[in-house]
């Protein structure tokens, strides 16, 4: 096994990796936006007043990249209007309001799963995403472009964001419907090798997808990967696992990979075996919140509902994010709904927040920490001086469009350099120019 | 309809309005209202029941309306956290990432600072007090000219980052300890205002600001500069004078230890290179420079066939390449960088120590290389991981 070369060792804060998934209360009201994958938004198929089930297809498009989404409770549609989003600011969303029943939808079960083309189908209509956090529809990541082989399929169990637990304890207490669930991911890209990344903060779960696998006989390797963040990066991970470096600006199929995050393989696993689609995922609510927990929670559910489920927070609070520390997006309220890609809550005090912000931004001092800590080599300095001085062409030749947004320079700065700040406004105002001079 | 009230009787009902009960599940919140309203645990527990819906009338309705909204206003939650308040809690929304490294600036240059008290006290141990004074005045000179410039140019004030207290320690650490008192302030006030205010104040000069004093010390005042005592107090000459010039070796013992002629923070190796573990030890500074200094200083002391420990252990070249070569912002960004600048660092002091007038060229060797720092840095810019050459 390698090691990824850069990184950082922020504290890791996993207060509930002790904690049971626990089943959230049933919400009052699901928020649900029309889009909650990478890819185009999906049309609605139901009205206002209309009565749905749980598990009952509510929106859909007929583009090539885009999932389906599912009525996560059983109720009345009360709005189909723009709501907030805890990733795109405002999207368009169906408003279901529970009538407190949860009554599935029915479901054709006899399929013919030796067909790989069912099973796709299978997976696509259950509107199963990446729930790693980018969301990208698995379908298309299981249908690799005509030339493309794929020989290995990963399994992203690093989960290095700090706080975040939810797939460490979805690997040790379904372990064997992940195992499965990657197995018919095996079957669909027909790969021939399977590896399980876990970072060694979690050895537990290795321990546990070890014994399944000596049990049954499956020919899976589990490897222990050392505790950096960002391990779980695809590019990174793969690099560990398998010393293959994705190209810039290319894919993992690139180099015959292709990287599944735990919850999806539950998720493949729900929608075949289980008849399930994708109405529920593990969610992590954390930070300073009187009881953190992991929850299992259905997809639309208010952020507010949960943080209350988990007693409120412990004072005033100051910063509400979607997802972890390192790469969450902090939300302006929390009444934003979980959406599919959302793995975390983490809640932070106002206190918190202020102290860090009333640190100062110094001069660059050159230390050269970001250019150590930046997992792709970049050199975020430079492209942040550039970007700040309005030199994007600069920005660009110190590839600034590059960065994956881990946050890694920003952390280690000790000037305190807004560094990923300006390298996203460079990685935006570059895209940008590209597209208009396409 | 307040938001909460809302949210409660959508807990209670089911709905906005009150209309055909509906089941709430097992909400304990929502048990707990209706039990405070109809004041019965038991008749709250059957409402809670799906099998009959039970009509509420208006004044019902009214009655649970105002139950509510005290329960809501008596809340502990509500009052301790904001939460479920009338008043929107206002978040804060910022660029991730949302935790930040402890390090800072400070903590940086106070660990420089630490790191150099072994020599400090080596050389105030073996020259004296006065050897205290002449670092004393380095230190406040230097604080003394940035607080000034930076009033005048009103600036931020940077005093407190600790990075003059450095070059005014390091300007006196690399004087000889028989200089008159002016001597270390006139130094340090070059240093500050000439080798780093001028260029905009820390991270913007290109010159190590203590060795721009020194430089500006030794072309003004060659005589002072150059006229050394030995720890007795009795005049005598650095090791590398008495090689150059009488062909005699110092012995390893004394250079390790210190009890020698030299600058006041030079002389004992064992002080130094305390500070330089300590350094490397946090990580405040990367090893490539000092090991590209001394390992090619070693390298060109083997290839002239020199005394190579005698080499690294005499004169500056502890000081320079652990203290003053390493300074972040005079060297360059990247590891390979950093390699080459210090293996430049090393040859260049060789060259001057065997082939120039002056017994010693590590400041010469580190100001030259300083002014090659923007030149390795593109020489030496990064490839992104998994870089491929664009097809033509």
């Amino acid at each position: 096994m390698l090691r990824f070369k850069g990184g950082i060792h922020p504290p890791y804060n996993k207060l509930t990796n002790k904690d049971s998934i626990e089943i959230a209360k049933l919400p009052i009201e699901v928020i649900l936006p029309l889009r909650q994958h990478t890819g185009a938004p999906c049309e609605p198929l139901v009205k206002v007043r209309d009565h749905v089930k749980v598990g009952q297809k509510i929106a859909d498009s007929e583009a090539l990249v885009s999932a389906p989404i599912h009525a996560s409770i059983s109720g009345v549609v009360t709005d189909i209007t723009d709501k907030l989003h805890p990733v795109l600011g405002i999207c368009k969303a169906i408003v279901i309001e529970s009538d407190g029943k949860v009554e599935w939808h029915s479901h054709h079960k006899s399929e013919d799963y030796s067909n790989i083309e069912v099973l796709k189908k299978i997976i696509r209509n259950a509107g199963i995403v990446g729930l790693g956090g980018a969301a990208f529809p698995t379908h298309i990541k299981l249908s690799p472009p005509p030339g493309k082989k794929i020989d290995t399929l990963i399994l992203n169990g690093a989960e290095c964001e700090p706080y975040l637990t939810c797939d460490h304890r979805l690997m040790l207490e379904k372990t064997k419907e992940i195992i499965n669930g990657l197995l018919i991911i095996k079957k669909v890209l027909d790969a021939k090798e399977v590896f399980i990344g876990i970072e060694n903060n979690k050895l537990d779960a290795v321990n546990s997808f070890n014994e399944v696998i000596v049990e049954k006989k499956i020919d899976i390797k589990v490897v222990s990967l050392p505790t950096k963040y960002p391990q779980g990066s695809e590019k990174q991970l793969i690099y560990a696992l398998t010393g293959r470096k994705v190209p810039i600006g290319g894919l993992p199929l690139d180099v015959g990979v292709v990287v599944q995050n735990v919850q999806t393989a539950k998720a493949v696993y729900d929608a075949v075996v289980e008849h399930k689609p994708l109405i529920e995922r593990v969610v992590t609510v954390t930070g300073a919140v009187k009881q953190p927990k992991n929850l299992l929670v259905k997809i639309g559910t208010p952020f507010k509902d949960l943080i209350e489920q988990c007693g409120g927070a412990l004072g005033p609070i100051g910063k509400v994010i979607n997802g972890g520390p390192m790469m969450g997006i902090a939300q302006s309220t929390d009444e934003v709904p979980i959406i599919k890609g959302t793995s975390g809550i983490l809640v932070q005090l106002k206190d918190d927040v202020e102290k860090l912000n009333s640190q100062k931004e110094e001069n660059c001092i050159r230390c050269g920490r970001c250019l150590d800590a930046c997992p792709m080599f970049l050199m975020p300095t430079m492209i942040s001086k550039y970007s700040e001085n309005n030199m994007m062409d600069k920005a660009d030749e110190f590839h600034a469009v590059d960065c994956f947004e881990c946050g890694a320079c920003a952390y280690i700065c000790p000037s305190k350099i807004p560094l990923l700040k300006w390298i996203k406004k460079a990685k935006t105002e570059i895209m940008s120019k590209r597209k208009v001079a396409k | 309809m307040s938001d909460e009230l809302k949210e409660a009787m959508k807990r209670v009902y089911g709905g906005d309005k009150p209309a055909e009960y509906k089941s709430v599940g097992n909400d304990p919140k929502a048990k707990d209202l209706l039990k405070k309203i109809y004041g019965n645990a038991q008749l709250a527990s059957k409402n809670l029941s799906n099998d009959e819906p039970k009509k509420i009338t208006k004044e019902d309705a009214k009655k649970i309306e105002q139950d509510v909204l005290q329960e809501l206003k008596k809340s502990e939650v509500t009052k301790k956290t904001g939460y479920h308040s009338k008043e929107k809690i206002e978040l804060t929304t910022s660029v991730n990432p949302h935790i930040k490294n402890k390090e800072n600036v400070n903590s940086i240059m106070w660990a420089v600072i630490i790191s150099l008290l072994p020599a400090l006290i080596a050389g105030v141990y073996f020259f004296g007090m006065r050897a205290l004074w002449i670092i004393l005045l380095g230190v406040v000179s230097a604080s003394a000219t940035e607080f000034i410039i930076v009033k005048l140019t009103k600036k931020d004030m940077t005093v407190m980052d600790g990075s003059a207290v450095i070059t005014g320690l390091l300007l006196s650490l690399v004087l000889p300890p028989t200089v008159p008192l002016w001597v270390p302030v006139l130094g340090a006030i070059f240093s500050i205002s000439i080798g780093k205010m001028i260029f905009g104040g820390l991270g913007h000069n290109i010159f190590n600001p203590a060795l721009v004093g020194r430089t500006f010390l030794m072309a003004s005042f060659p005589a002072i500069m150059t006229t050394w005592i030995l720890p007795d107090g009795v005049a005598g000459a650095t090791p590398l004078g008495l090689w150059k010039l009488q062909g005699i070796k110092t012995s390893y013992m004394q250079l390790f230890v210190g009890n020698i002629g030299g600058s006041i923070g030079e002389t004992s190796a064992i002080a130094l290179l305390i500070g330089a573990a300590f350094l490397l030890y946090k990580k405040v500074i990367d090893w490539r420079i000092p090991a590209g200094f001394i390992g090619a200083a070693a390298i060109f002391a083997l290839a002239f066939r020199q005394d190579v420990l005698f080499h690294i252990l005499a004169g500056g070249l502890l000081i320079g390449a652990f203290f003053m070569a390493t300074d972040y912002v005079t060297s360059p960004l990247t590891r390979n960088g950093k390699l080459i600048f210090g293996i430049g660092c090393g040859f260049l002091t060789m060259i001057f120590r065997l082939f120039s007038g002056y017994p010693e060229g590590v400041m010469f060797a580190i100001l030259l290389m300083n002014a090659t720092t923007p030149l390795i840095d593109r020489f030496t810019k990064l490839k992104p991981f998994g870089y491929r050459k664009p097809a033509q």
